[in-house]
């Protein structure tokens, strides 16, 4: 086992360097010149222009400035955003519990839904539900979910009147942030309507958010169900007379999980990408609207930062399912 | 059964992919759509930047107030919707040919290089593949686009390099499990070279797992492509690219659904229509599922 984890450690760290190599060389080939944009400064002088190249070190040669770029992110030095002139480091954690909670909720959403309509789906294979079912899913998943969103603030928003069309919380409502959570810091402000206006806000986000993880776990699960049910100690389980419930419930799901399971672990990067597309029709105040703003103001830090940051997140949590699952699954540490 | 098994690869094939209703509904309007595609010019009313300044945002022709001049109705600009979203499919169309074309050769010829090659030059296309895959697709497109300046040819380039790794994976993971069949050996020791072993002997063997996800990233191009464009980095207006359209209709969401709708519409269904044919195609070409 720790031969497996030091392996698998130690293919982290080359795709680490690389995705440093990677941020650290946009930020040299982005257009326009990052010394002007990052002075703000009109009529520049030369002297001046002079004394910025060597101050942001451009000046040095391109190994000795990733050196620095690099023990600098180790040292969790990300630099400085040109526009707010905040460390990229404090930005980040300031929004992203925001794209945190959004994201949650949405996989909860796609696992409350997608894993029971899975089984179900399964268990009646080929019946009108297991088709109709399975016709729902694969339109979720070929989705383009920002019309979707648009689709849904039409309708909830514009028509009934129900949600909200951006946002996190009523402008009624005014309190400091404590986790950074609206769903909980609402309840702490002890204000009336806080916590309903956070759910509120949360509703169509998250559905957005949420259907293509759901369409996947649902295909997922009912693939890896058939897969389970056919074995022969599902046909000993229901020979022995236990209930249907049961054998379904029980012995057939724990093992279709490992499968489902993996997909969810995987789909940290379909729902960031995701979360890029929702928070910038919903304005919500996450990471992704934040890249989304950057780009187009050129705020080259936030950029390099923000893509290490949520890179090195994707392949932290892949990592970690890839060692849980070395636990999970005997097979597969003994494969390496 | 037997019938088909005796029957040409081809033929086979068909066999079991005409089983799976929704692969053939799939295949036919994936047929319309590039028909549509390729004859946009002759298929649509109107050109499709044109305006009509005296019926802006008319609604579609069997809503009250409608034309049946424009059937799905105007946009803000006065222009048809029908030959906007006709001309879009153009886009969608060439957007997935030119990324999986341009995905699939790159990466096919990546795998075959590292399920070939010695460890060192394996372990690094395969580590350079894994830091590619490490950002969440759409987010290195965008950035990509940032940098290469936004139109729909930088979008295509960008999107193409973001799925590559993919058929890397595919082509390296079939060429290792091919690799010591007894066919290869024996065409080694017949004195094939490298580059026929490679082209020759093994890809075709490879290629099943590859043309279904031909077809998945067929429709991941249209969908990134039609999101590039709605975020403002892909095609740039006045070019009736689905997303594009979408983005620029954005402000009129509540007054006047039918430039939102159709749009998206015409991207789902086309999205649909060809996963729906990768489903079928998956099938048919997975020896494993086969019921035979």
């Amino acid at each position: 086992m720790i031969r497996y984890l030091l392996a698998r450690l130690l293919t982290f760290v080359p795709t680490f360097l690389g995705v440093t190599l990677i941020s650290f060389a946009f930020i040299r080939v982005l257009p326009g010149d990052p010394i002007i944009v990052m002075a703000g400064e009109r009529g520049l002088t030369e002297e001046r222009y002079a004394e910025l190249v060597t101050q942001f070190g451009f000046d040095k040669p391109l190994p000795v400035q990733f050196w620095t770029y690099l023990t600098g992110v180790l040292q969790g030095d990300l630099g400085v955003s040109y526009v707010t002139k905040r460390p990229v480091w404090d930005e980040f954690f300031a929004l992203f519990p925001a794209t945190l909670e959004l994201s949650l909720c949405a996989i909860v959403f796609a696992i409350a839904i997608g894993l029971p309509a899975g089984v179900i789906a399964a268990v009646n294979r080929g019946k009108l539900f297991d088709r109709a079912l399975m016709s729902t899913a694969l339109v979720g998943y070929s989705m383009p979910i920002f019309w979707w969103a648009l689709l849904l603030i039409i309708v909830f928003s514009g028509n009934l009147g129900w949600t909200p069309v951006s946002g996190r919380m009523g402008l009624l409502y005014f309190f400091e942030p404590v986790t950074g959570f609206m769903l909980i810091d609402s309840v702490l402000s002890g204000q009336s309507g806080a916590f309903g206006s956070a759910v509120r806000h949360l509703i169509l986000p998250t559905i957005v958010l949420g259907t293509i993880p759901l369409a996947v776990i649902a295909r997922q699960t009912r693939s890896a169900m058939l897969e389970v049910l056919s074995e022969d100690y599902i046909r000993t389980a229901r020979a022995k007379g236990l209930s249907p419930l049961r054998v379904n419930g029980l012995h057939a799901l724990r093992n279709a999980m490992i499968p489902v399971v993996t997909v969810i672990g995987l789909s940290v990067g379909t729902l960031l990408a995701g979360a890029i597309l929702t928070e910038t029709i919903f304005s919500w105040p996450g990471i992704g609207k934040w890249m989304v703003d950057s780009i187009f103001r050129r705020d080259y830090p936030v950029v390099q930062g923000g893509l290490l940051l949520i890179a090195s997140m994707v392949m932290v949590v892949n990592l970690t399912v890839d060692i849980l699952y070395g636990f999970i699954n005997p097979k597969i540490r003994a494969r390496k | 059964m037997s019938v088909a098994l005796r029957q040409g690869p081809l033929a086979e094939f068909w066999y079991y992919f005409r089983e799976n209703r929704g692969a053939v509904i799939g295949l036919w309007v994936f047929a319309a759509f590039a028909f549509v595609a390729l004859f946009a010019p002759l298929l649509a009313p109107y050109d499709p930047t044109q305006q009509f300044r005296q019926s802006v945002l008319l609604p579609p022709a069997w809503i009250a107030g409608g034309d049946w001049a424009f059937p799905l109705g105007t946009d803000p600009l006065g222009r048809d919707m029908l030959s906007r979203l006709i001309h879009g499919a153009r886009y969608s169309f060439f957007v997935g040919i030119v990324v999986v074309v341009v995905a699939a050769s790159g990466g096919i010829l990546l795998g075959l290089i590292a399920g070939f090659s010695p460890r060192w030059l394996d372990s690094l296309i395969m580590r350079l593949m894994d830091v590619i895959l490490a950002f969440p697709s759409l987010l290195l497109a965008l950035v990509l686009v940032a940098i290469l300046g936004p139109s729909l040819t930088n979008a295509m380039i960008a999107i193409a390099l973001v799925l590559q790794p993919h058929y890397v994976r595919l082509t390296r993971a079939s060429v290792l499990s091919e690799r010591t069949r007894d066919y290869v050996v024996s065409a080694r020791v017949a004195g094939a070279r490298l580059p026929r072993l490679m082209f020759v002997t093994v890809l075709p063997n490879c290629l099943a797992p590859i043309i279904v996800q031909a077809a998945l990233s067929f429709s991941t191009a249209i969908l990134d492509a039609a999101a590039l464009g709605f975020l403002g980095m892909g095609a740039q207006p006045p070019t009736p690219e689905w997303g594009t359209m979408l983005a620029e209709a954005r402000e009129f969401i509540l007054r006047a659904w039918w430039v939102v709708t159709f749009p998206g519409v015409a991207i789902l269904v086309t999205v649909l229509a060809i996963n729906l044919m990768g489903d079928g195609l998956r099938d048919a070409l997975d020896p494993k599922l086969k019921r035979s």
